[in-house]
């Protein structure tokens, strides 16, 4: 239901408007609760055994010096969780399998990576709990381990899964090896299309594993009753989520769980799964105590997940005019510990913008011994990119084109038929290269060493089940009550398209997050789909309110509610039979609403689906020292097609944040292993983020294509910021080098090769 | 193992507290004295999430021993409003929507307050350096280095 919606053509009152956020007074002074920030009487410290080695397999766990300590209350291994059996469920965005969450959770047989749990212990204090933890003894069987992708597809390589055949493969392989999964996607006849080309570039990039980066570490609190009943306060994209994870691996009924949301301290697609949550529950019920688990941050790097390090190899041709012809990609994606890369979305997503008559993906998925990947913003999608947009600016250079001149003609339209298969619908990538031609960015000057990068990039963006309620209150105020993680101003968001519906001031509308006994079930917040999705649930119970307000009035004239029109939150009778009916405002019906039938409100539950594809732009300027191989982010500019900004703070918020996310990857980013396969970065000090004296200012343009699946022409906005910077700012050091860069990230030292290597050439 | 007892200043509070030996600051602020406003990210000094002033220098609290502590007078970011008068940079973060999820914002708000009491009137440039030790991962610092910019630029107004 509700799929069929209007534009509103009418004038917005807070729609466009950049009010302070509903939950902004917590935030800034410290009173805002996230993951860590519970205490329960009674409460005991929980810490997580992990593996010392990438490979290994588990000959004994004897967890009797640990149990024996005082003060330990319970430990436990995989032993006390089923061993579920390999089942796919595909009801969220990405098929899982919970047999390898379950191990992913907490090893069974074998480890495979550093990091992996092994057992967890809780106690009544913090420091013995990590005591007992060291006290556990595991007989290890070291085994060969393998890191990187295209050596863990190699027939001699380690084999972490002794029963994994190789899907999408015909006829299907009969051994077990570490490629999971082969996909692909074909349009049109690609030999056909490169026998037309009067130019082709072929390259092969590679980028590394890196990790979301969220600054708060994983944190929950269980507790779990005589009456099986538990519960959790925990900071996820999803409680929903949280709730089905943990009750499928540890074997109880979802309702036999309630999960309250705690504030997310960032996400980025990293907290789409569980990690402690099932540990905690498992231990609460063994101690019968509440259970407190928080995440080191060298747990998080060694043991959360990052997104896939990649092998990506891309040929596209085109005409002397600049027209693409034919283009072709291969994606080899590390899947960490257990299938599930992004390669198949990286197959989807690469071509996208364009308009390419002949095209063709085929997808790697590959495990190897480093955690298991989880979703990282528009997954799959940036490492595609940054190989589809670095040859678009070679092909540029070739047929002696403007970079952005070549993309304009070439651009994906209404219409456009996309390799994965739909043809688009209206979409705004030309109006965000328009906008970036009329930028003073794009024709400003450049110095020596300096260099201009442009590309583009794509995301889908995703509906979904959603859920929201409205309550209106006594004195004529509201609550919004959703089911999604606030992760970046959602709250806001609600808030203003409940009050441009209702008609009511902003203030009197009270946005909430619901946990998942107070309201229906939400998918979590992830695929840049709440303001879209949730924000279209919001809406349509904001009309059922109207629609039981204006029923109300009817009640109190005494008319048929027909005769009842709705606007600037009051109730108007459109009868002219001269009865005198003033105006009946929302405060005085809500008032009255004891005398037409009870208490006023409006709940829906949809499946939100129309989401409108996204497609961003981007200008990068860097200045590159030849002596040192630094590169100096000088300029910065996201365009993006939005389709309506609803809070624009926020949005533009979203291109910032990817953008230097992005330009984080690109530079400094990624994991370092050793020859034993662990990992030697496990720290912010090494795992070099982006500070704020490594930046300028991110300039950003709104572009406003309506989505005409949304009744406000809402898009999803999270995830597209973080597809172009990879092969924008790539782009710009290769112009300001004069050398091409096919490796990620270009940190000096690779650079500073590269620049050597030229010269001497 | 005995605790310590250790007698402070919190936030313009007398309190005292036991700890053990090897427990922070931050361990102390959050789990003792339940101030959980201070955030922890890494443990180690470099998020700046638990940025917390220790008798008026900006210091990461997880660097700190609770130990430490006695005698001293510590500002956390619940001592940063007046009661409920939020102070202009807390007001300016929400004007210019500079947080996302908020999780860095206590450090932030309380490292940029400490530069505007050393320097009224800081450059862009040195507003960037000055916070390079607070990690955000949200808002690419955009938004957090105007609020500072336009927080400074009301205090000397106000001044």
């Amino acid at each position: 239901m509700g799929n069929e919606p209007k534009i509103f053509s009418k004038n917005f009152k807070w729609v466009g408007t950049r009010p302070v956020r509903p939950d902004g007074v917590d935030k800034v002074t410290g009173r805002a609760a996230f993951g860590a920030d519970y205490q329960l009487p009674g409460m005991l410290a929980g810490a997580v055994l992990r593996s010392p080695h990438a490979h290994a397999r588990i000959k004994s766990i004897d967890v009797s010096a640990a149990r024996a300590l005082r003060g330990v209350l319970a430990v436990v291994t995989a032993a006390d969780f089923p061993d579920l059996p390999s089942e796919v469920s595909t009801g969220g965005e990405a098929p899982i399998n919970f047999r390898h969450v379950s191990l992913n959770v907490i090893a069974r047989d074998k480890v495979l990576y550093e990091g992996h749990a092994v057992a967890a212990v809780a106690a009544t204090s913090a420091s013995i709990a990590a005591e007992a933890a060291a006290l556990i003894k595991v007989d290890y069987e070291v085994l060969p381990h393998v890191i990187d992708v295209l050596e863990a597809m190699r027939p001699d390589a380690p084999v972490l899964h002794a029963d994994l055949i190789t899907n999408g493969v015909e006829p299907a392989p009969t051994k077990a090896s570490n490629i999971a999964a082969r996909t692909g996607f074909t349009l049109g006849d690609t030999a056909k299309g490169f026998a037309d080309a009067d130019v082709i570039v072929e390259r092969e990039f590679t980028t590394a594993a890196v990790h979301q980066g969220y600054i708060e570490p994983h944190a929950v609190i269980a507790t779990m009753g005589a009456d099986g009943m538990a519960t959790i306060w925990c900071s996820s994209q999803g409680q929903f989520m949280v709730r089905e994870f943990t009750a499928k691996l540890l074997g109880m009924e979802i309702s036999s769980i309630r999960v309250i949301p705690a504030e997310i301290g960032g996400g980025f697609g990293g907290k789409t799964t569980v990690y402690l949550e099932p540990l905690a529950v498992a231990l609460a019920n063994k101690s019968g105590r509440p259970v407190k688990l928080v995440m080191s941050r060298v747990e998080v790097f060694k043991a959360t997940g990052p997104t896939s390090g990649t092998h990506v190899k891309v040929k596209i041709g085109a005409r002397r005019d600049g027209k693409l012809v034919a283009g072709e990609m291969v994606l080899k994606y590390q899947a960490g510990a257990f299938p599930g890369s992004p390669a198949t979305l990286g197959g989807m997503t690469g071509f996208a913008p364009y308009d390419i008559e002949h095209a063709s993906a085929e997808c790697w998925d590959v495990v190897s011994n480093r955690p298991k990947c989880a979703a990282y913003r528009a997954p799959g999608a940036p490492m595609a990119a940054f190989g589809v947009e670095s040859v678009l600016d070679e092909l540029a250079q070739k047929l002696d084109l403007c970079p952005l001149e070549l993309r304009l003609k070439n651009a994906a339209k209404a219409g456009t038929r996309a390799l994965y298969g739909p043809k688009f619908p209206e979409i705004g990538y030309v109006e965000t290269l328009l906008a970036a031609k009329a930028h003073p960015h794009w024709s400003a000057p450049l110095g020596p060493n300096q260099g201009r990068g442009i590309a583009s990039g794509f995301w889908f963006n995703i509906g979904g089940p959603s859920s929201a309620a409205i309550h209106i209150n006594e004195d004529g105020t509201a609550e919004v009550v959703t089911g999604n993680p606030d992760i970046g101003g959602s709250r806001a968001s609600m808030a203003m398209m409940a009050a441009e519906v209702l008609g009511i001031d902003l203030a009197k509308v009270k946005p909430m997050i619901g946990d998942t006994g107070q309201i229906a079930y939400s998918f979590l917040t992830g695929g840049s789909r709440v303001t879209f999705a949730t924000g279209k649930a919001v809406i349509e119970a904001a009309e059922a309110t109207v629609t039981e307000l204006k029923k109300r009035a009817a009640k109190l004239w005494k008319i048929e509610a027909e005769h009842v029109e709705w606007r600037d939150g009051q109730a108007w009778c459109t009868l002219a039979d001269g009865t005198d009916r003033a105006p009946l405002s929302l405060a005085k019906i809500a008032h009255s609403a004891g005398k037409t039938g009870g208490p006023i409100s409006g709940a829906v539950s949809i499946n939100a689906t129309g989401a409108g594809a996204g497609f961003g732009t981007h200008l990068c300027d860097v200045e590159v020292d030849p002596e040192t191989g630094a590169v100096k982010v000088l300029r910065y500019t996201a365009i993006q097609d939005v389709g309506r900004a609803i809070h624009p703070a926020y949005v533009e918020g979203q291109l910032q944040g990817g953008a230097v996310q992005g330009i984080g990857w690109a530079l400094n980013e990624e994991y370092i292993y050793d020859d034993k396969g662990r990992l030697q970065n496990a720290g912010f000090l090494d795992y070099r983020m982006p500070v704020a004296s490594d930046l300028p200012m991110i300039d950003t343009v709104l572009v406003e294509v309506p989505n005409p699946g949304h009744p406000f022409g809402v898009r999803g906005v999270g995830e597209v910021p973080i597809v172009p910077p990879l092969a924008a700012v790539a782009n710009a050091v290769s112009r300001a080098a004069g050398l091409r860069i096919d490796a990620l990230p270009i940190s000096p030292p690779r650079l500073l090769k590269a620049i050597d290597g030229a010269r001497q050439a | 193992m005995a605790k310590h007892h250790v007698s402070t200043t919190v936030n313009g509070d007398q309190v005292e507290f036991l700890c053990e030996t090897q427990q922070t600051l931050l361990d102390v602020l959050r789990d003792e004295l339940e101030l959980t406003g201070t955030k922890e990210g890494c443990g180690t000094g470099d998020c700046g999430a638990c940025s917390v002033m220790l008798d008026g220098r900006l210091v990461c609290a997880c660097l700190v021993l609770g130990v430490e502590a006695e005698g001293h007078s510590i500002t956390t970011i619940e001592g940063v409003a007046k009661g409920n008068d939020l102070h202009p940079i807390q007001q300016q973060f929400l004007d210019d929507a500079a947080l996302q999820c908020g999780i860095c914002t206590p450090g932030f708000i309380v490292a940029a307050k400490a530069l505007l009491e050393q320097n009224p009137d800081p450059t862009e440039t040195e507003v960037r350096f000055w916070l390079a030790g607070n990690l955000c991962r949200c808002t690419g610092y955009d938004k957090i280095i105007r609020a500072v910019m336009n927080a400074a630029a009301k205090m000397r107004e106000e001044a």
